[in-house]
């Protein structure tokens, strides 16, 4: 096998075969046009989901935002419900992941030998590949079963009934909501955002790591004090990819959120997400608005996840973009 | 200097200092145990209902005998045209960004769009395509779910395109060109074929991001109970008849469900170690 580094090239054509400076700008159209199409995938994207969800904008106005009332009998949609779902669980998934992940590319760079390091790496970059599915499938059949009898259904009976924390802590003991849907988000981001945090560690020149070691610094110190403001800029765009992702996660989330509209009610309450809704109700909607609705649902996403996305990119290369 | 040792002060950092490596390597341990567990209950829940039947049955009514024929048929066809698509568009976007791009603003664009294109929500390539491919033609086809998948491979395959023609040395086209080959001569015949290894492996990793992906087909291919090899009809894939099974209220359905999340699982993760051992790592993400 040759490395890409080293190749082998072969013999070059006979002379007559040499192309005209014509197919070398042909070749070059065709090369720009291919780039083009992928521009016109993303613009296509936006104004696809812009004029299939103009209906619905039309008709409910700036309110489709804010309202949470979502009811395909009287074609009434608001959209506040999933919004603030997907807001909720993504942020709480980013609560629960970031810390670990930060906490493993430490272990990873700093602590682990380096060719445990190497293996453990590769495993969890590996399950960053995993499809959601099989995360859904795993949160539904075996997390929220756990849940609701070891943590949930204990939980409810030991905290006074009325108190702030019944309020937090009621809903349906069946392990299906906004926070296993978050833990399950959080299993999720956690090998994807490590992996990068892992890169952004090693890319600290080593002389800034030797030379605080050599002033007499702990590893906590040289991590803290050197290693975490030196990638500081692109670590948050590492969490804004993070970010992007649960917020547009789909099928993970569909499994295990519960799946009711409206506002979430309390931490252990069914919910819904925007890419969830759509993902139920999308095949089985009933009519025009309904469909134009759930676009419309798709376009505030679209927006919410860009920002997020474009965020990071931006922060994370920089040099990239020049 | 006003700092003498102070014993209580070294054994403080040297206790925060213990603390936070015993952290650290517990976010490991928790993180590794998280991930081997749902691998387990994968294999523990797939394994027994492993055999013959699941690749030679279609699908069965409740509570008869079947397998995943139709399903695993499907997405292999619709992966395999989407790929057609996202190689095509893929290489020659890369090659246009790596080759042709330098200190052209619209390749800046480019650039950033395909990274935004990179970790869109798939759910809305989905809907985008059932906007121009399934609401037009009043139907749910198996060429849409290619589509679909094809937008979402297609920035992968055009990233690791441009990073590793970009590490191809410039002595390598300088020579092509000293013999008298002309631009796209030398990207054809020598720079491709230099990067052989990393374009394939960007393929793989294209294929494995697509072979899992459920949400954008939901809307697009839509599923089938039965074969089929029509592109303009509704096709099964693996995905999606996961996810109809798994929520479904039969526990042989729900058996077959968690057969066709192992299978899926070995699939991703062995195009991925097929594509990292063939560059060794060095794409980028």
């Amino acid at each position: 096998m040759t490395l890409p580094g080293n190749p082998a090239p072969r013999s070059m054509p006979p002379r007559g075969l040499l192309p005209t400076r014509r197919n070398d700008t042909l070749f070059q159209v065709v090369c720009f046009s291919a780039a083009m199409v992928l521009m016109a995938a993303l613009f296509g994207l936006i104004l696809s989901l812009a004029w299939g969800g103009w209906p619905a904008f039309e008709r409910f106005g700036i309110g489709f935002l804010f309202s949470s009332e979502w009811n395909p009998v009287t074609d009434e949609y608001g959209a506040a419900g999933p919004i603030v779902g997907t807001l909720v669980t993504a942020f709480l998934s980013l609560l629960l992941a970031l810390p670990l992940a930060v906490g493993v590319a430490i272990f990873l760079v700093e602590f682990c030998p380096q060719r445990i390091a190497h293996w453990l790496a590769i495993a969890v970059e590996l399950l960053a590949g995993i499809p959601s599915i099989v995360y859904g499938m795993w949160g539904l059949f075996v997390l929220a079963p756990w849940f609701a009898d070891h943590i949930q259904l204990p939980l409810l009976m030991s905290v006074e009934p009325g108190s702030w924390l019944d309020t937090l802590f009621s809903g349906v003991p069946n392990g299906a909501n906004i926070f296993t849907a978050s833990l399950i988000l959080a299993i999720m981001i956690l090998p994807y955002m490590a992996t990068v945090f892992r890169e952004l560690l090693i890319s600290v020149p080593p002389q800034m790591r030797e030379a605080a070691y050599g002033i007499g610094c702990t590893s906590f110190e040289v991590v803290g004090s050197i290693m975490l403001p030196y990638i500081r800029r692109s670590a948050v765009g590492a969490v804004m990819l993070g970010l992007g992702r649960a917020l547009g996660e789909t099928m993970a989330v569909t499994f295990i959120i519960g799946n009711s509209h409206g506002f979430p009610k309390s931490l252990f309450a069914s919910g819904s997400t925007i890419a969830s809704t759509i993902a139920n109700e999308f095949t089985e909607a009933t009519g025009d608005l309904h469909i134009a609705a759930l676009i419309a649902l798709g376009f505030v996403l679209f927006l919410i996840t860009f920002a997020s996305i474009a965020g990071a990119r931006l922060l994370l290369g920089a040099e990239r973009y020049r | 200097m006003s700092v003498p040792f102070s014993f209580d002060h070294h054994a403080r950092r040297k206790l925060v200092n213990y603390l936070f490596v015993a952290l650290t390597s517990g976010a490991t341990l928790f993180a590794i145990a998280a991930l081997l567990l749902i691998l387990y209950s994968l294999v523990v829940n797939g394994i027994g209902g492993l055999d013959a039947q699941v690749f030679t049955l279609d699908q069965p009514p409740p509570g008869e005998m079947g397998g995943l024929r139709n399903a695993w048929v499907g997405s292999l066809i619709m992966c395999l045209f989407a790929m057609i698509i996202a190689v095509v568009i893929g290489i020659l976007a890369g090659t246009w960004l790596a080759e042709y791009g330098d200190g052209n603003k619209l390749a800046v664009v480019v650039r950033f769009l395909n990274d935004v294109l990179l970790s869109a929500p798939s759910i809305l390539v989905g809907l985008f395509v059932y906007e121009i491919l399934v609401r037009p033609f009043h139907g749910f086809s198996a060429l849409a779910g290619a589509v679909a998948l094809a937008f979402l491979a297609t920035p992968v395959v055009t990233r690791t395109t441009e990073d590793i023609m970009r590490l191809q040395s410039h002595a390598l086209r300088e020579a092509g060109m000293a013999l008298g080959a002309g631009r796209g001569h030398v990207i054809r015949n020598v720079i491709w074929r230099a990067s052989r290894s990393g374009l394939v492996t960007g393929a793989l990793l294209g294929f494995a991001r697509i072979s899992g992906e459920t949400a954008p087909l939901l809307f697009t291919s839509l599923g089938n109970p039965f074969l089929s090899f029509d592109l303009t009809h509704p096709m099964a894939s693996l995905p999606t008849t996961i996810f109809q099974f798994a929520l479904s209220a039969y526990d042989d359905w729900r058996e077959l469900a968690w057969v066709g999340a192992l299978l899926i699982a070995i699939a991703v993760l062995s195009i991925n170690i097929i594509g990292r051992t063939l560059t060794r790592g060095s794409i980028s993400k």
